[in-house]
C-alpha cells in the first residue's frame, strides 16, 4: 500500500451536474440563485440527479460509488462513457475532456477505452454467449474467426469454458453476468465501468463473483468504477469509496476511513451494521510490545524484564529488529536452570504474527490458538507491535466515532 | 418523504399538459373539419346547413378534381414508372407459380409449411391447396397470391422503413400515426377511386388500394417492435460503440423480428380481405371470380371461389404467424 510515486489519475469529474428536465441550463442559474432541490422539482419539475460531483480515480484502482437508490449512482457513472451528457462540469479521461469529443471520437472511446457491466446483465438475447461477448468486437469491425478466438479466451478466463454455443437465457443468474463481464472485457478496455454489477444476484453467488474478480483483476490490469448500494460489498471491493447521497457525494475515503469515522448521519447510519472487524486494520489496535529482548541476550535477562514490566512473555528480536520468537516467563525460567545462556537457543519461530494492515477479523483465529499474544510484523518481518487480547476483544466491540481513536 | 409526494406531483404536472395539448388538438381538429365542411359546401346545391352568409372562396371538391387532373397531367411520367415496376413484380411473381407445375409448388408449399410451422400445419395446407386444385381454381389461386405477394412486399418495402424512422422520432411518429387512422378507418372502397384515377384499370390499381389499406400494421408494429427493445439493451449497444446503423440492425431489428413478423401477417390477412375489392377495378385472380359471381347471383360459384379464398388465408396466416413465433422464442426468456 504504501505506493513511493504518486499514481496517474486515469479519470477525474470535476463539478459536474446533472438535471433531468426540459430546460437543465436555467434549473442551474435557479440553484445559483439559492433554490433547494425540493423547491426546484415542486416548482420547475426537473430533477437534480447529480450535484457538483467531483473526484479522481487513479489508474488502476477501484474505486466504489455507494449510496441508496436514487442517488444518482447510476447517472454519474454514465456521465463517465457520455450515455448521458453532464448538465455542467468537466470530466477528464487521461487527461481529454469527455464533452470536447464529437460523436466518432466518442464511439472511439466507447469501443477501446472504457467498458461497462449492467446491474440486470443487458446480453443480447438474439445471440449466443460467444457472440455476445464477440460483441464490442464486431463493432469494431474485427473478422469473425478472430473476434471469436478473443472472445473464447476471454470466455476460459471468467469460467464459462463450454458454455460458447448456449443462448445467455439458458444461463443462471451467475453466468450471465460472467457473460456480462466477458463481453466488457473482450474489448480489453482501460476502464471498467460496473453499475451495481452484482446487485441482482443471490449473496451467495454474489460473494463467490466478488471473489473471482478481485481475482481476475490480478491477471488484468483495469481502473475501476464500482457502483453498489450494498455497503460490505462496497468495502470489500473498494481502495477508495464515495458514499453518495441525493446527487452528492457525502464522504469520500478508504473503507477504513468510512467505517471508523462516518462523515454524517447518512454514513453513521450504514455502517451501523458493519462488523469493525472486517474493516478496521490490526495497527488501530495494536500495543507497544511490552517487553522486547534480543536473540544474544541470556534468560536471565529475559526473566528480569518480565518481572519488571509484570507480564508473562517476551518476544525475541534479532539485531535486525526482527522477530524471532516469543518466550514466557517460565520458559525462560527453566532455560536458567537447564544453564542455557543465550536466547537464540530458545528460538522456535513459534510467536503468532500478522501485518498491520490485515482486518481485526485475522487475528481472531490466532489470538484463539494461544495464550500468547499476537505480534504485529511490519513487510521486513520487524515488530512493530502486539496485540493484546483485551484490546481485541474491545476493538471488536467499542463504538467507535473516529475521534477517539489511536492510529 | 420527497420521494413519496414528488412522483403525484410530476404526473399532475404531466396529466395537465396533457390535457391541455389534447384538447387543444381536438379543437383544432374539429374547427379544421368545420372550415372544409365550408368549403365543400357549395358542391351539392341542397347544403345540409350553410351556417355562414357568405359563400366559400373555393369550390373545394371542384379543386379537389382539379388538383387530381394536375398531378395526372404532370407526374404521368411518375406514375407510369410506378405502374411498369409494379406491373413487372406482379407478373413475374405470377409467372414463376404458375411455371412450376402444380405438383412440385404444392410440395414446396407444405414443406414449408413443415419447416416453419411444424406437421399439423403442413397437412392442412396441403390438404387445403389440394382442394383449390381439384376445384380447378388453382390458377386463379396463383393470380391471387401473387397479387397479395406484390402488395405485401410493397407495403414491407414501405412500411418497414416508415416504422423505423417513427421508432427513431416521436415527431415522426406523431405525425404519422393520424395517417394510419385514416387508412385503415376509411372504408377501403375509397381507395378505389384515386388508385383508378392515378393507374387506370387492372391488376396495378388493385395493388395499390390494397397497399393502402394493408401497409398500416407493417408500420406500426414495427414501430412497436422496435421501441419496444428493453433500453438496457440498447443502452449496452451504445456502450459498446455501436453506430446508429449497427445499433438499428444488430440489436433493435432483430429484437423487434417477432413484432415486425406479427406486422407482416395483419398486412397479409387486410391484402386478402381486399382481394375482392380489388376485382372491382379489373383486378384479377380469385377475387374476380366472387364479385362475377354476385353479379350474376350465382351463389354456387361465389361460395366456391369464397371458399378458397378463406382456405388460402388460413394456410398463409398459419404459416406466417409462426414466423413470428419462432422469432419470439429468442427474446421471451429473457
Ligand atoms: N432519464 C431520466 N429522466 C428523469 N429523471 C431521471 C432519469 N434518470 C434518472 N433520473 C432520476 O435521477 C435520480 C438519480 O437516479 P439514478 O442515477 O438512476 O440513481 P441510482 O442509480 O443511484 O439509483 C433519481 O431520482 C431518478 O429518478
Ligand atoms: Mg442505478
Amino acid at each position: 500500500m504504501s505506493e513511493t510515486e504518486t499514481p496517474r489519475v486515469k479519470i477525474s469529474c470535476r463539478n459536474v451536474w446533472k438535471i433531468f428536465g426540459h430546460d437543465p441550463q436555467n434549473t442551474l442559474n435557479l440553484i445559483q440563485n439559492g433554490m433547494t432541490k425540493e423547491e426546484i422539482l415542486e416548482q420547475t419539475g426537473h430533477i437534480i440527479a447529480v450535484r457538483d460531483i467531483s473526484f479522481d480515480v487513479n489508474e488502476g484502482e477501484i474505486f466504489v460509488i455507494m449510496g441508496l437508490s436514487g442517488s444518482g449512482k447510476s447517472t454519474i457513472i454514465r456521465c463517465l462513457n457520455r450515455l448521458i451528457d453532464p448538465t455542467s462540469g468537466q470530466i477528464f479521461i487521461d487527461d481529454v475532456d469527455l464533452a470536447t469529443m464529437n460523436e466518432t471520437e466518442i464511439r472511439m472511446t466507447r469501443r477501446h477505452q472504457i467498458s461497462m457491466v449492467f446491474q440486470q446483465f443487458a446480453l443480447f438475447p438474439h445471440r449466443s454467449v460467444i457472440d455476445n461477448v464477440a460483441y464490442g468486437l464486431e463493432v469494431q469491425g474485427i473478422p469473425k474467426a478472430e473476434r471469436r478466438e478473443r472472445a473464447w479466451e476471454v470466455l476460459n478466463m471468467v469460467g464459462l469454458k463450454g458454455w460458447e454455443n448456449y443462448h445467455t437465457y439458458e444461463l443462471s443468474g451467475g453466468m450471465q453476468q460472467r457473460v456480462g463481464l466477458a463481453r466488457a472485457l473482450a474489448v480489453d478496455p482501460e476502464i471498467l465501468l460496473m453499475d451495481e454489477a452484482f446487485s441482482a444476484l443471490d449473496p451467495l453467488i454474489r460473494r463467490q463473483m466478488q471473489d473471482e474478480f478481485l481475482n481476475l483483476l490480478t491477471q488484468v490490469h483495469k481502473t475501476i468504477i464500482f457502483i453498489t448500494h450494498d455497503l460490505s460489498e462496497a468495502l470489500k471491493m473498494g481502495e477508495r469509496v464515495a458514499i453518495m447521497k441525493d446527487g452528492l457525494i457525502v464522504q469520500l475515503g478508504s473503507p477504513e476511513e468510512i467505517v471508523i469515522g462516518p462523515a454524517d448521519d447518512y454514513v453513521t447510519e450504514f455502517v451501523r451494521d458493519v462488523p469493525r472487524s472486517k474493516v478496521v486494520p490490526v495497527r488501530n489496535i495494536m500495543k507497544d510490545p511490552a517487553v522486547t529482548l534480543y536473540s544474544w541476550q541470556g534468560p536471565k535477562v529475559a526473566v528480569h524484564e518480565m518481572r519488571q514490566n509484570d507480564v508473562q512473555y517476551a518476544f525475541i528480536l534479532d539485531p535486525g529488529r526482527r522477530l524471532r520468537g516469543v518466550i514466557t516467563r517460565d520458559e525462560a525460567k527453566q532455560a536458567i536452570k537447564d544453564g542455557i545462556t543465550r536466547l537464540s537457543k530458545l528460538v522456535k519461530g513459534n510467536a503468532l504474527q500478522i501485518g498491520p494492515n490485515q482486518p481485526i477479523e485475522e487475528v481472531i483465529p490466532l489470538a484463539a490458538t494461544s495464550d500468547n499474544p499476537v505480534a504485529v510484523i511490519d513487510e521486513d518481518e520487524r515488530l512493530i507491535g502486539e496485540i493484546l487480547r483485551t484490546e481485541l476483544l474491545l476493538g471488536m466491540t467499542r463504538e467507535d466515532n473516529g475521534n477517539d481513536t489511536k492510529q | 418523504m420527497t420521494q413519496n409526494s414528488n412522483p403525484p406531483n410530476k404526473l399532475v404536472q404531466k396529466l395537465q399538459r396533457h390535457r391541455k395539448a389534447r384538447w387543444l388538438f381536438w379543437a383544432g381538429t374539429s374547427g379544421l373539419i368545420l372550415l372544409l365542411g365550408w368549403l365543400f359546401s357549395s358542391y351539392y346545391p341542397e347544403s345540409f346547413y350553410p351556417p355562414l352568409a357568405a359563400d366559400p372562396p373555393w369550390n373545394l371538391a371542384f379543386w379537389v378534381s382539379e388538383g387530381m387532373d394536375w398531378l395526372i397531367v404532370n407526374f404521368a411520367v411518375i406514375f407510369d414508372a410506378i405502374k411498369l415496376v409494379t406491373r413487372w413484380v406482379l407478373n413475374s411473381i405470377e409467372d414463376s407459380l404458375l411455371m412450376l407445375h402444380e405438383w412440385s409448388l404444392l410440395a414446396i408449399i407444405v414443406l414449408w409449411a413443415w419447416r416453419l410451422a411444424g406437421r399439423r400445419v403442413a397437412i392442412f395446407s396441403g390438404a387445403a391447396m389440394y382442394f383449390i386444385g381439384m376445384l380447378g381454381l388453382w390458377e386463379l389461386c396463383m393470380s391471387t397470391l401473387a397479387l397479395i405477394a406484390t402488395a405485401v412486399l410493397i407495403s414491407m418495402a414501405m412500411g418497414i422503413p416508415i416504422g423505423i424512422l417513427a421508432a427513431r422520432s416521436d415527431r415522426i411518429n406523431n405525425t404519422i400515426r393520424p395517417v394510419l387512422d385514416v387508412m385503415q378507418t376509411m372504408p377501403a372502397f375509397v381507395y378505389l377511386i384515386p388508385a383508378v384515377m392515378f393507374f387506370g384499370l387492372g391488376n396495378v390499381p388493385g395493388v395499390m388500394a390494397t397497399v393502402i389499406f394493408a401497409a398500416p400494421p407493417a408500420v406500426r408494429l414495427t414501430n412497436l417492435g422496435i421501441r419496444q427493445v428493453p433500453k438496457d439493451l440498447v443502452e449496452a449497444g451504445h456502450t459498446f460503440g455501436s453506430t446508429d446503423f449497427q445499433l438499428l440492425f444488430k440489436v433493435q431489428l432483430p429484437l423487434a423480428l417477432p413484432s415486425i413478423m406479427a406486422g407482416i401477417n395483419q398486412t397479409i390477412m387486410l391484402s386478402l380481405s381486399m382481394v375482392v375489392l380489388a376485382a372491382m377495378i379489373a383486378a384479377g385472380g380469385l377475387g374476380r371470380e366472387v364479385y362475377m359471381a354476385l353479379g350474376q347471383v350465382d351463389i354456387g360459384r361465389g361460395f366456391v371461389a369464397g371458399t378458397t379464398i378463406v382456405l388460402v388465408a388460413m394456410v398463409l396466416d398459419r404459416i406466417t404467424q409462426s414466423l413470428g413465433q419462432r422469432g419470439k422464442r429468442g427474446t421471451s426468456a429473457l
